[in-house]
């Protein structure tokens, strides 16, 4: 049995849009080439080119329908770990390699003292950790702890990958534990949630629930009304009174 | 209390950074790329870059696994076993290019069409063309004739520029982006960017394609409108706009030909041409005088109805009044094309309600005063705020020129083209047709040892321009700008291999190809083409296409088919220009080119083939292409960038040009040009002045500024053309007047479908099955996170895409009682394929689709036979023909467009059936499994990219596989 830490003040995580994320996997294969080669092993893929290659990823995006026929929607939904507060792979952890960090409560795997007996991905409601297939180790998200201190990159580039990598500014990062960062604002302006609430986790990362489709305005304009009225008759009167006035 | 263990926040990520472009897909974004001993590290987008500011998408993110591909070509092939068979012996450069000389040294002596030249996703066609036309023959074209040439003419011919990645919406300030079919690929990143600003200032997007899937998922509202009937849906709303007055009749006065006068002249040889003067200038009608002016006299108020008196016979009226007449009638009442466009009448009705709202209720306006053309001054730039997009969706079909037309009408009757907030064109364009070169191939242009009169491809203005021979008959291989296809702007690169087997309208005795995988996802009718290269004559033996050479860095479907192979580098092992040539990445406010250069060495015997092309003509004395002496002119690509002139001044690249590196647009070669693009992040642009970025074919300090640049000469100011004369030349044509004529059997075909105002026709194929035999239509989208048959091989992009089931709606779901992972038949009037199927709701009741070009044949790419793009993926190609169902009259109907040739795909008309319990779980058709065509054994099984620079590295320097 792992412990977590005292809850830090400072909570990184990330905001995803779900109102605009497109689904094009943008953030999923990028996080795989820079996490590939960076905090622990590599992301190895089995039977690469073969019958059926697997590999292992810290971030997928999940497609879902709701609704049926001319109503129904498709939401495209990014998911890798949640950074969660009560995180249940922590505690779950039988050698203490699962740990979160103290100082911004990032959830990582000691690798030297994973032992791969999963019982971590086992006790994640969420799915967001996958063995690696050559090393035989955890692995999840790292929020790139690698890349947002990291002093060799340009300060502007000190953000996780996926979300440097999103063409369509889906992704956000941030301290969630700030009440006035720019992602905690972004929550509370959009009424971000929690993913499954119920299973107690408190997730750091939130998500931004897609806008209801909106209907044109209002009723729009006239052009119902004037379409059903007018004659071509009517219509050359409306084009010389425009030609007037435009002079 | 856990003990927490120290991590390296800090670690080394990167020796150096090179920067340079991406060519994942045709986007050409920016990109950084991470050396770290020799390797490459990371690749991320380039943050100073116009395409993509920074974004990277997930096919060039997985570049690294493009890069390191082991189904990449190690050394040239020669051909040993039958062609098909996939088996080659490596030769070495100097005998590969000796082989190709000697194949090509005959035909330039005796007659140069013999060889047909054709690229396919090549981006760098302002060299291969040129080639071509060096080299004398007419057979040049890339794939934008099987890809979106309808896109492409239509906005050429009516705007002046078209969308594609020639133009933009203007992200900033529209408040309606509408999005019409499939686009995902054109361009990019640069529309996922946009997509984002409008989603987050909360703008509208509404889509319009059968399938809600990639953007249309996050769109506002979704018209899941029945494949081909785009057009019939725009010009209803065009109807209802008009019938509205919610039209924009100060802009169409302005900057449209709507005011110009059209003859009326029933039967004789001017009906339908505009009233011009003795200069030749269009002519108006002065509502305040009463008499005719041309249209570029600024005093004049236009009138847009009454009617002149023409000397020597008949009338002229004002455009405007012949789409009055076309359009506000009943056939294109929401009640009347509803059951065929699939979406009722109302909201029909609230889709041009919502266009009006944008339109006219949130006009914006930019405080930048700026010059007409004809010298007035405008205080300020308004505009309304609606834009839109399209691509392969409504091109894709037989009437897809004409569709592409009427979408760019409804943005001029909204008066959105080129204003703020509309769409906006990236230079150099706006360039319309008569500033386009016109293509060569005539009989008279083409001569042994000579090169081409002109560039093989370009825009005609009338039948006097088109490649035909005093009979009338085609005279280029693929037909193009001939009477079957007259405005084929980008040629009918599907057509090559039939026709050529055919010997319609000749044989050829080289087909040289360039990335383009033409035994597989890039061919119709996949297995007829597979036959036909490897087609003999019965006589002779010899195969109906004799050689055939073929480029490309991977071990693709099309290699088996080679005689010779010369392979290509990766995109980052070679220079490129992305040049103002060609296809530019300029954007709406600069004007940019860019670069690819080695950041990679390459570690085996490959060579650029831009390069290989170079030598090729010089070894062949090409014109240009050697010294006084014969010597090889250019030393490789790279020299040809920098030193090669089109016009002196003008050459591939626009930056960094002249002596000291500081002229833009013209000047002398500057040597150091491409160190200064490398210092620069491999791209440079040039940001266009705050009183030349709207109304640009009207805008005085835009046409000052496209001299400048070397777009053109001098100012080209135009109207853009709702009512486009040079369809109507053909159909006069088609009427019996002037020298050219059509052959009987095309006449009513021309005259229909050529109509100078756009018009909606149904799709041909459609219009040649039985309905009820095939009732459903079927066609492809292609995904975001893969590039056509390149990307399906990537050890990472196939994780997300590994095979591509049939998309089926709830509704056929439940009339054939099918569920995910079951399979079914689906039959085409030209053939059969058995697939599986996954239910989906977001799709029109009546259409099935897949993705695109994820099925690969067993044993290419180097992926094991059993992989599931194999056994599971699989072509909708099998089931559309590059011909139309005989009509019985003998003749080889072309599956295309009848203006521009653009092969219809999307047009396919299928049946479907649940397969039989006991039929294996594996697509059909299969074929026999090629062999390991590159030379090289089975790939690692276990990949673990960037092991050496983990903290497991230590343990195993050497990386690599586990297993």
């Amino acid at each position: 049995m792992t412990m977590l830490p005292e809850a830090s003040a400072i909570k990184l995580g990330l905001v995803i849009d779900l109102d605009i994320c497109v689904g094009c996997q943008a953030c999923v294969v990028n996080c795989k080439e820079w996490n590939t080669a960076g905090y622990g092993a590599p992301l190895a893929d089995s039977d690469a080119y073969g019958e059926a290659p697997s590999g292992a990823w810290l971030n997928r995006v999940h497609a879902y329908e709701a609704g049926d026929g001319a109503d129904s929607r498709t939401v495209h939904f990014p998911k890798s770990c949640l950074h969660c507060e009560e995180a249940p792979c922590v505690t779950v952890c039988p050698t203490g390699a699962s740990f979160k960090r103290a100082e911004d409560g990032i959830v990582l795997v000691n690798e030297d003292w994973c032992i791969g007996c999963g019982l971590c991905a086992w006790s994640c409601p969420y799915g967001a950790r996958e063995l690696d297939p050559a090393e035989g180790v955890m692995k999840k998200c790292t929020l790139c702890v690698d890349r947002i201190y990291n002093d060799n990159l340009p300060e502007e580039d000190r953000v996780p990958a996926c979300v440097r990598t999103c063409p369509t500014n889906a992704r956000h990062f941030g301290d969630l534990g700030d009440p006035n960062s720019e992602v905690s604002l972004m929550v509370a302006a959009r009424d971000g949630i929690d993913l499954m609430p119920e299973q107690g986790t408190r997730p750091v990362n939130k998500y931004l629930p897609p806008r209801p489709r909106r209907a044109a305005d209002e009723t729009p304009v006239s052009l119902v009304a004037m379409a059903e009225a007018d004659t071509p008759k009517g219509f050359w009167k409306w084009v010389d009174s425009t030609l007037d006035r435009l002079g | 209390m856990t003990v927490q263990p120290k991590v390296d926040t800090t670690p080394h990520v990167s020796d150096e950074v090179r920067q340079t472009t991406c060519y994942m897909c045709a986007c050409r974004c920016g990109i950084n790329v991470h050396m770290r001993d020799g390797k490459i590290r990371y690749i991320e987008g380039n943050r100073d870059h116009p395409v993509n500011q920074g974004v990277l998408c997930a096919k060039g993110s997985a570049g690294i696994m493009q890069h390191y591909s082991p189904a990449r070509l190690r050394a040239p092939l020669r051909r040993v076993g039958p062609r098909g068979s996939g088996q080659f012996e490596e030769i070495s450069w100097d005998e590969a290019l000796q082989t190709a000389t000697d194949w090509l040294a005959p035909i330039r002596k005796s007659d140069p069409r013999k060889l047909a030249f054709f690229t396919g996703r090549d981006q760098s066609q302002a060299l291969t063309g040129w080639w071509a036309q060096q080299f004398g023959t007419p057979n040049f074209a890339a794939h934008g004739g099987f890809c979106s040439v309808n896109m492409a003419a239509g906005g050429i011919y009516t705007l002046g520029g078209a969308f594609w990645e020639f133009g933009s919406p203007d992200w900033d300030l529209t408040e309606l982006f509408i999005l019409f079919g499939v686009a995902e690929d054109h361009d990019s990143n640069p529309i996922k960017i946009g997509l984002g600003k409008l989603k987050t200032r909360g703008a509208r997007v509404i889509s319009v394609n059968p399938v809600q899937t990639g953007y249309a998922a996050i769109s506002d509202d979704w018209y899941g409108v029945t494949p081909g009937t785009d057009g019939l849906l725009i010009l209803s709303l065009v109807r209802e706009l008009m019938r509205a007055g919610k039209i924009d009749i100060d802009y169409l006065s302005r900057y449209t030909n709507a005011p110009w006068l059209v003859i009326r002249n029933p039967g004789k040889a001017n009906d339908g041409l505009f009233l011009r003067d003795d200069d030749g200038t269009p002519l108006v009608l002065d509502r305040t005088t009463g008499k005719t002016a041309p249209h570029s006299d600024a005093s004049v108020k236009v009138a847009l109805q009454g009617e002149v008196k023409v000397k020597g016979g008949g009338i002229a009226v004002p455009a405007f009044t012949l789409m009055a007449e076309a359009y506000l009638t009943d056939d294109y009442a929401p009640e009347t094309v509803a059951p065929k466009v699939g979406i009722t009448a109302e909201r029909i009705r609230q889709l041009a309600a919502d266009l009006a709202k944008a339109a006219f209720e949130k006009e914006v306006v930019i405080e930048q005063p700026w010059t007409d053309w004809k010298g007035e001054r405008h205080d300020r730039m308004v505009g309304r705020p609606v834009s839109m997009h399209a691509m392969r969706g409504i091109s894709a079909h037989s009437n897809g020129f004409q569709t592409c037309r009427a979408l760019h009408m409804l943005q001029l009757l909204l008066g959105s083209v080129e204003a703020p907030g509309g769409f906006r064109f990236k230079p150099p364009y706006p360039k319309p047709p008569h500033v386009h070169p016109k293509p060569a191939g005539r009989p008279d242009q083409v001569a042994p040892e000579t090169p081409l009169a002109g560039a093989p491809l370009g825009y005609v203005l009338g039948p006097e321009d088109l490649i035909i021979g005093d009979d009338g008959s085609p005279q280029r291989i693929d037909k193009a700008y001939s009477w079957d296809a007259p405005m084929s702007a980008h040629g009918m690169m599907h057509m090559v291999i039939s026709n050529a087997v055919a010997g319609d309208p000749y044989p050829v005795d080289v087909l040289f190809m360039y990335m383009a995988n033409m035994a597989w996802n890039s061919s119709m009718n996949t297995r007829g083409v597979m036959e036909m290269l490897t087609e003999t004559d019965p006589e002779t033996g010899e195969y109906k296409i004799p050689k055939l050479i073929y480029s490309d860095a991977y071990s693709s479907e099309m290699v088996a088919y080679a005689d010779l192979v010369l392979p290509d580098t990766t995109y980052l092992e070679r220079h490129d220009a992305i040049s103002l040539l060609d296809r530019p990445i300029c954007e709406a406010d600069a004007v940019a080119d860019a670069i690819r250069w080695p950041v990679v060495e390459p570690d085996r015997d490959v060579r650029c083939f831009q390069s290989v092309l170079l030598d090729l003509g010089a070894g062949l004395g090409l014109p240009g292409m050697v010294d006084e002496d014969g010597s090889a002119k250019y030393e490789d690509y790279g020299d040809y960038i920098v030193n090669h002139e089109r016009k002196p001044g003008i050459g591939p690249l626009a930056g960094f040009r002249g002596a000291n590196g500081g002229a833009e647009g013209r000047g002398e070669p500057n040597s150091d040009q491409l160190d200064a693009y490398i210092a620069n992040g491999a791209f440079w642009q040039a940001e266009i002045p705050a009183e030349a970025r709207y109304f640009k074919p009207a805008n005085a300090a835009y046409q000052q500024f496209a001299v400048e640049m070397g777009f053109y000469d001098s100012p080209q100011p135009y109207a853009f053309q709702i009512y486009v004369e040079v369809l109507q030349k053909f159909r006069l044509a088609a009427e019996g007047h002037g020298d050219q004529q059509p052959p009987e059997h095309l006449r009513e075909r021309v005259k229909t479908c050529f109509t100078p105002l756009p018009c909606w026709y149904p799709p041909f194929e459609g219009s040649a099955v039985d309905d009820e035999a095939y009732p459903l239509h079927a066609l492809t989208q292609r995904p975001m996170a893969m590039y056509h048959s390149w990307g399906s091989q990537n050890a990472w992009l196939r994780q997300i895409h590994g095979h591509n089931p049939m998309f089926i709606s709830q509704v056929l779901a439940a009339e054939h009682d099918l569920a995910d992972g079951d399979w079914i038949w689906v039959t085409s009037h030209h053939g059969r394929i058995r697939v599986p199927v996954a239910v989906m709701a977001g799709v029109n009741d009546r259409t099935i689709w897949t993705w695109n070009a994820i099925g690969k044949r067993k044993g290419a790419w180097q992926l094991d036979p059993e992989a599931p793009e194999a056994k599971k993926g699989f072509l909708l190609n099998h089931l559309i023909h590059e011909l139309l169902p005989p009509k019985g009259d003998g003749m080889r109907w072309s599956n295309s467009d009848p203006i521009t040739g653009q092969a219809a795909w999307f047009d396919l008309r299928v049946q479907i059936e649940k397969a039989a319990v006991d039929e294996p779980a594996e697509s059909w058709p299969q074929f026999d499994t090629l062999p390991r065509m590159n030379g090289q054994g089975a790939p690692e099984a276990t990949l673990r990219y960037g092991i050496e620079w983990t903290s497991q590295g230590a343990d195993n320097k050497n990386g690599g596989d586990k297993s």
